[in-house]
């Protein structure tokens, strides 16, 4: 595959050296004129001086043939633009933003970026696993358009689930327990799986059923109480 | 009408200052506290200073009906990417996007974003000027 990656902040530089060392054909658009000189020695015909945000260097990048575009500089509205103008100006690419902002995941989602990537929000919810695996929904995964989303949940004890046949419980409607794991052991859940203490449950589900996902998996939540809201990061 | 404009420089303080004096009801943001000042004693509307205090405002600012949002900020991107999120999220009938750079104006002008380039207008007004002088 043929990748352009836009800025070589630390993100951008380590990305392309793994994507090369794959085997990919990776070019690397990068404007501070110092950080050229300190990556070219290594990169060599990889990287490319310029402002990536602009569809002169892009075009020179070779962004017609380009597979993917992965723009990860530190401005989210950079970013955003960069996807946005690759597709309408290039031959469709695949593109890949990163978000800094986590207020600004959604907006990305919904305005055609394919996948946007918020290192802020992937870091919360592994600390939240660590921290609370038994009284939260770990998002795994968002499905695009941003509406729904994979999610994952251990069953605590305290669980009304804990011992009921799936048929026996009503889930919001397009929810859907895609499986389970018990121990190692894989499972396809049918009407008559009995949901057992401990079973990591996956489950598909839209983002306004999740409250109620949550109340029907693990219960009203008591104990101590965790704050959720993703640390926020200032622009600049 | 309601107007909400992102950007207090020297288009957006005036057109905050316009709006305002012909009776409609202006919001106006921008990341620093310094700009809002130009706008001076008389002015009548609404200001917000500050990225943080814009992101925790902007759901209460959007709640009541906006007619109109208006990006002038001196960033391109910016503007951009403020006016589409804006539009989505809070159904705002109407969005302008100030953009310098005309491909950039284009592109988006084709994705139906309405943007005003001034590198366009001063080109056309160069133009004109000149028409028939050579």
């Amino acid at each position: 595959m043929y990748i352009i990656v836009v800025r070589g902040g630390h993100v951008g530089y380590h990305l392309t050296k793994l994507l090369l060392s794959q085997g990919h054909e990776v070019m690397l658009i990068e404007k501070d004129k110092n950080k050229v000189a300190a990556m070219v020695d290594e990169l060599g015909d990889s990287i490319l001086p310029g402002d990536g945000s602009t569809i002169e260097v892009l075009t020179e990048a070779g962004a017609n043939r380009a597979d993917v575009i992965v723009a990860v500089t530190g401005h989210d509205e950079d970013n955003l633009v960069i996807c946005q103008v690759s597709k309408v100006m290039f031959l469709r690419p695949r593109t890949i933003a990163r978000v800094n902002n986590p207020v600004n995941e959604d907006t990305f989602w919904s305005l055609g970026v394919d996948s946007a990537v918020n290192a802020t929000r992937l870091i919360n919810a592994i600390i939240q696993e660590q921290v609370t695996a038994h009284d939260m929904l770990i998002p795994l995964l968002t499905m695009r358009g941003g509406d729904a989303e994979i999610v994952q949940t251990s069953l605590s004890p305290a669980s009304p689930v804990v011992n009921k046949q799936i048929k026996d419980f009503v889930l919001p409607q397009g929810t859907l327990i895609i499986s389970i794991y018990r121990g190692d052991e894989l499972l396809i859940p049918r009407g008559d799986t009995r949901l057992l203490e401990d079973d990591q449950v996956i489950v598909l589900v839209r983002k306004v059923h999740e409250e109620v996902l949550k109340q029907i998996l693990i219960g009203p939540v008591t104990g101590k109480k965790v704050d959720q809201t993703p640390p926020q990061v200032s622009k600049k | 009408m309601r107007v909400v404009i992102l950007g207090c420089g020297k288009l957006g303080s005036r057109l905050a200052q316009r709006f305002s004096e012909a009776g409609h009801h202006i919001v106006i943001m921008d990341r620093d506290r310094e700009p809002l000042k130009q706008l001076g004693p008389s002015f009548k509307g609404e200001t917000l200073a500050g990225t943080a205090f814009i992101e925790a405002n902007i759901q209460r600012i959007f709640e009541e009906k906006v007619d109109i949002f208006i990006a002038v900020t001196d960033k391109d991107n910016v503007n951009i990417m403020f006016t589409q999120w804006i539009k989505n999220k809070f159904n705002v009938p109407r969005v302008i996007a100030r953009v310098y750079d005309p491909i950039l104006a284009g592109i988006y002008r084709e994705l139906d974003l309405e943007t005003v380039c001034p590198t366009n207008l001063a080109l056309e007004t160069i133009q004109s000027m000149l028409k028939g002088k050579e």
